[in-house]
């Protein structure tokens, strides 16, 4: 820790380089903006003097896909208030924290910080816990992990999804699993799930959402004379200092054209309100196929690059299999294949609620783009047709020919420029067989018989054994931020099911009160601790942090409590390797600086904390597009697939739920609650969307937050007014699997029929009562309905009641 | 004399609110109130095309707005225990906790609703510029905050000349003429005059100081 310049001693305070402000001083002792200082001063009165402030650096380490710097100033070897990263060029990288990241100080000396290891005493889910010693909570855990495994075989262990720290000695329980025999692995994730499993089909195994090669840098959108955002709000997801929100401000300042195509007007937008082309939720594809229809029929799309590096537009390049069928992209959208329904612009216009001749525009200045960049976020595939509108969004840029050229994007979200330090090794699990992250509860509820055809299992036809053990660490996935609370709290009630939960947080979160043993797990401000920049920034940098104050009680790190189970296991020493968690980051850190050009060394690094270095920009499948035979993508063919011949052979053999459906080429599906399913009972649709209080359920419970930025339910005038809601009434909102409380937001920023609920707030309701959900935790109404091909949580593919409470 | 003074770039606005974070954080302020606010500010209505299409013709946009460190406050003019000055050499208005009793008729005279009353304390309390910062030769906290950042602080006269284009006022601020802000605002493509009634504060609940 250094001593910091900033020091609030009244000697600086008045000796400062404004005279005038000697003023302020002597007014401002009792409540001025130096906060801790405020009591000593006002004992001692005039002259006297304080400790300095000490400054250790710190990061915000949740999943908003950023890492902003913190700098914490400390006294009385407490956390006082919050600097950020204020190094370099003001208006060039600055990892600069947001709100959250301001408000983290609030969170770390909150007095409901978890403080000891805990056992459960009530039924599971209520929350009754008795203290036990770190010792004995050792000992249950390696009883029970052996025992499951003893029983069950390994297939029965698993670790639970969950994102609420980034840190390279963070997560360990996989470590220690392994050195076990493994344990049930998951695949994809929570953010993009159904986009993991839809787009390989098109753009081949390789394609990732987190690469910087299957989509341009942002900046590229800089070269861009227009812009098109599918539900991809950076002010609302990537908000910090050195991430999106600030890269977005300068491409608008470059001038090209922005269109965010989302239900709602949403931050990235504000201000610039002609920026916003509304659509109802759920039907970017429908509006996709009838720009399609319109290049098409005025001779607008790019045929030469079609032909040349796409397979399946027209007959032209369909495989051999399924010539002369009519299963062309083209006879999709003219109506001579599939539904036979020609996708007019008049055939969108009710579904997505554009008018039509609004369509025709938007078309016309796609054809007319000279460089086009066409970017989707992640809340357009999180539905339940997510597979199918995650390809279809990127059709505009294939049909255009605009990729791999300045200028334009792939339609994938923009890229990820990677990190530069590694993380604690997992070693090699021997399990090979996995399940999509979103498949837990049903592997809890009947998982010896799911199968690959119907649920999705990789890796075998068949799980062995249901979940019996999970160890969740710093994630809020068993309740909140999974879906349908109420059949999750019904499903862990049965012991015979789940036999064992750990859960590891700082505190007690909705999850947390379904845990058998909960342990009181250390910040990052608590410990000695590093980590890459965040995967959503574009630059490379890491920061090596320091401990700032005690954590409370006795919680301990990560490294100290499983190491502590290790031991019980007989697997210290393979563990840890013999190294305390200070080695391990001084070893990673060394490994990266003595292979990467221009990083600091250690003992530079320990001196200034924090190093930032620009990430070379991108343009997505840039070298495909130069050379598609040096450089081919990974679909069968090596071109963009259309039509995917695989995907067609697959669909085959899936075991799909009634209703459910995949096509082998990106079209308009309304999919499980989507277009059309409204009615009576539930006339509304429903979105989650990103908030700015919180990172999904991160932050939630910091007062601070809650009151400066409320949990509240968008609704459209028009359909408050039926209802006789206004701004700010209490409402109600019905889904067919549960109900929650929310105060209204009547605002027109949101298209009429579609409501809008932030996700990731505290579910809060008497489980043993009405389950009302008085936190307005959006997966209280969300059904459990896995996603066609992905197994994944569309769930913003909901219908909902709204009435006033 | 030199007038000190903010910055506020609507355009780059995305009302995130870290400004007023940081400086409840540097403050220690508690949930029920804030020196720095954000505003947000809509209106505009839907038309029922009647073929299942709708067509917008809405607005929204932010507003940060802390102390604007008028050049005629009205809180310095009304103050009856003299608890409030402009300081000489920066024009900002500063606030003697020793004298303040709490009355609350800064808080009424604002045309900004910028001060409150602590009612534990029973003093008025404001931004002030961040006048230690400041002696320490450093930004505002909430400048340095500001993720897009919107937000400068300066010698008024500065900044009006480095960004022409600012204006003295958009809505739901009050009309410039009362006091004469220390402030200077790009508009947004969607920003409204002072006096605007097309649009509402959408968000009474989030900046109301208890």
């Amino acid at each position: 820790m250094t001593e910091s310049k900033a020091t609030v001693s009244r000697r600086t305070f008045v000796t400062g380089s404004l005279a005038g402000l000697a003023v302020a001083s002597a007014t401002g002792a009792l409540y001025g903006c130096t906060p801790a200082a405020d009591d000593d001063l006002a004992a001692t009165g005039e002259g006297a003097e304080t400790a300095p402030d000490t400054v250790a650096w710190s990061q915000c380490v949740v999943n908003c896909g950023g890492a902003c710097a913190l700098q914490w100033h400390i006294r009385d070897g407490k956390i006082a208030y919050a600097e950020t990263d204020n190094v370099g060029d003001p208006n060039g990288l600055q990892a600069r924290a947001c709100l959250r990241g301001r408000s983290l100080r609030r969170w770390i000396n909150s007095p409901d910080r978890l403080q000891h290891p805990m056992k459960r005493v009530g039924k599971r889910g209520e929350g009754k816990f008795e203290q036990i010693s770190w010792d004995e909570a050792y000992q249950i855990i390696a009883d029970k992990l052996k025992s499951v495994i003893d029983t069950y075989g390994n297939e029965a262990v698993y670790m639970n999804y969950g994102s609420g720290v980034s840190s390279s000695t963070s997560r360990l329980f996989p470590r220690l699993a392994n050195l076990m025999g493994g344990y049930l692995k998951s695949y994809n994730d929570y953010s993009t799930n159904m986009m993991c499993a839809g787009m390989p089909f098109l753009y081949g195994d390789a394609c990732s959402p987190y690469d910087n090669v299957s989509a341009s840098s942002i900046s590229e959108a800089q070269n861009a004379d227009l812009i098109i955002m599918f539900g991809n709000s950076p002010a609302e997801t990537r908000m910090g200092g050195a991430n999106i929100a600030w890269d977005f401000a300068q491409v608008r300042e470059k001038g090209g054209k922005i269109y965010h195509v989302d239900y709602r007007m949403n931050e990235t937008a504000s201000g610039h309100p002609d920026e916003w082309l509304p659509i109802r939720t759920g039907t970017d594809a429908a509006l996709v196929s009838a720009i399609a229809h319109e290049l098409i029929v005025n001779n607008q799309v790019n045929k030469e690059f079609l032909d040349t590096y796409c397979v399946g537009f027209d007959e032209a390049t369909m495989p051999e299999s399924a010539r002369g069928q009519h299963k062309s992209y083209q006879d999709y959208i003219m109506g001579t294949g599939y539904d036979m329904v020609e996708k007019t612009p008049e055939w969108a216009a009710p579904i997505t609620q554009i008018p039509a001749a609004r369509i025709r525009e938007l078309a016309s200045e796609i054809a007319n783009a000279k460089a086009l960049f066409v970017a989707q976020g992640w809340g357009p595939q999180r539905h339940s047709n997510g597979e199918n509108t995650s390809r279809a969004i990127c059709m505009l840029p294939i049909l255009t020919g605009m990729i791999g050229k300045p200028g334009t994007n792939t339609g994938m979200r923009e890229a990820e420029a990677g990190g530069l330090v590694g993380s604690i090794p997992a070693g090699k699990n021997p399990v090979e067989v996995a399940i999509n992250c979103y498949q837990w509860l049903n592997a809890v509820d009947h998982g010896a018989t799911m199968t690959a055809a119907r649920d999705g299992v990789r890796g075998a036809n068949a799980l062995s054994s249901g979940i019996k053990f999970i160890w969740n660490y710093g994630g809020n996935c068993i309740t909140n931020q999974h879906s349908d609370i109420n059949l999750v709290h019904d499903i862990l009630q049965d012991e015979s099911k789940l036999e064992f939960l750990v859960v590891v947080d700082t505190v007690m979160t909705d999850s947390a009160k379904y845990a058998d043993i909960l342990l009181p797990d250390a910040m990052r401000a608590e410990q000695f601790h590093m980590a890459n920049n965040g995967y959503a920034e574009y630059y490379l940098g890491v920061l090596v942090g320091e401990k700032a104050q005690d954590a409370p009680g006795e919680a301990l790190p990560e490294y100290e409590f499983m190491t502590g189970i290790a031991d019980k296991l007989g697997l210290k020493d393979a563990f840890t390797e013999g190294k305390t968690q200070e080695q391990w980051i001084e070893e990673l850190y060394r490994q990266s600086a003595d292979a990467i050009e221009g990083m600091p060394t250690w003992e530079e690094i320990l001196e200034q904390h924090h190093f930032k270095m620009e990430a070379p920009a991108a343009i997505g499948f840039a070298d495909f597009v130069a050379d598609p035979t040096a450089n081919p993508l990974e679909t069968p063919s090596g071109k963009i697939e259309i039509y995917s011949e695989r995907l067609d052979q697959m669909i085959a053999e899936l075991e799909l739920a009634e209703g459910d459906n995949i096509f082998p080429i990106p079209v308009f599906d309304p999919g499980f609650n989507g277009y059309g399913s409204v009615n009576e009972e539930f006339p509304l649709y429903c979105s989650g969307f990103h908030h700015k209080s919180r990172t999904h359920s991160s932050y939630g419970g910091v007062e601070e937050l809650k009151q400066v930025a409320r949990q509240q339910m968008w609704i459209n005038p028009l359909d408050a007014e039926a209802r006789s809601i206004e701004n700010g009434d209490k409402c109600r909102v019905k889904s067919a699997v549960g109900e929650l409380e929310i105060e209204a937001l009547v605002t027109p920023r949101i298209i009429p029929g579609t409501i809008g609920i932030p996700q990731g707030s505290w579910h809060e309701a008497d489980m043993d009562g009405d389950r009302v959900d008085k936190g307005a935790c959006i997966n209280t109404i969300t059904p459990y309905h896995p996603s066609p091909l992905a197994k994944g949580n569309g769930v913003h593919s909901l219908i909902v009641q709204v009435t006033k409470a | 004399m030199t007038q000190y003074g903010f910055y506020f770039d609507s355009t780059r606005c995305t009302g995130c609110r870290t400004c007023e974070m940081a400086c409840k954080d540097y403050n220690d302020l508690p949930a029920t109130y804030a020196f720095r606010r954000v505003y947000d500010y809509e209106g505009g209505d839907w038309t029922d095309n009647g073929d299942g299409t709708f067509t917008p013709a809405t607005f929204a946009y932010h507003v940060s707005a802390a102390c604007n460190h008028c050049a005629a406050p009205a809180c310095v003019a009304n103050c009856p225990q003299g608890a409030l000055d402009k300081d000489p050499d920066t024009g900002l208005v500063l606030h003697d906790d020793e004298k303040c009793i709490g009355c609350a008729t800064c808080v009424n005279s604002c045309p900004y609703e910028v001060p409150v009353v602590d009612t534990e304390l029973m003093k008025s309390r404001k931004c002030d510029g961040c006048s230690a910062r400041l002696a320490e030769d450093k930004q505002p906290i909430c400048v340095e905050a500001c993720p897009l950042r919107a937000l400068e602080f300066g010698d008024i006269d500065e900044l009006r000349a480095a960004h022409p284009e600012a204006v003295d006022g958009i809505a739901p601020l009050a009309a410039p003429d009362a006091t004469t802000p220390s402030v200077a605002i790009l508009a947004c493509p969607a920003a409204k005059e002072p006096g605007d009634t097309t649009g509402t504060i959408a968000n009474p609940k989030e900046v109301a100081n208890a």
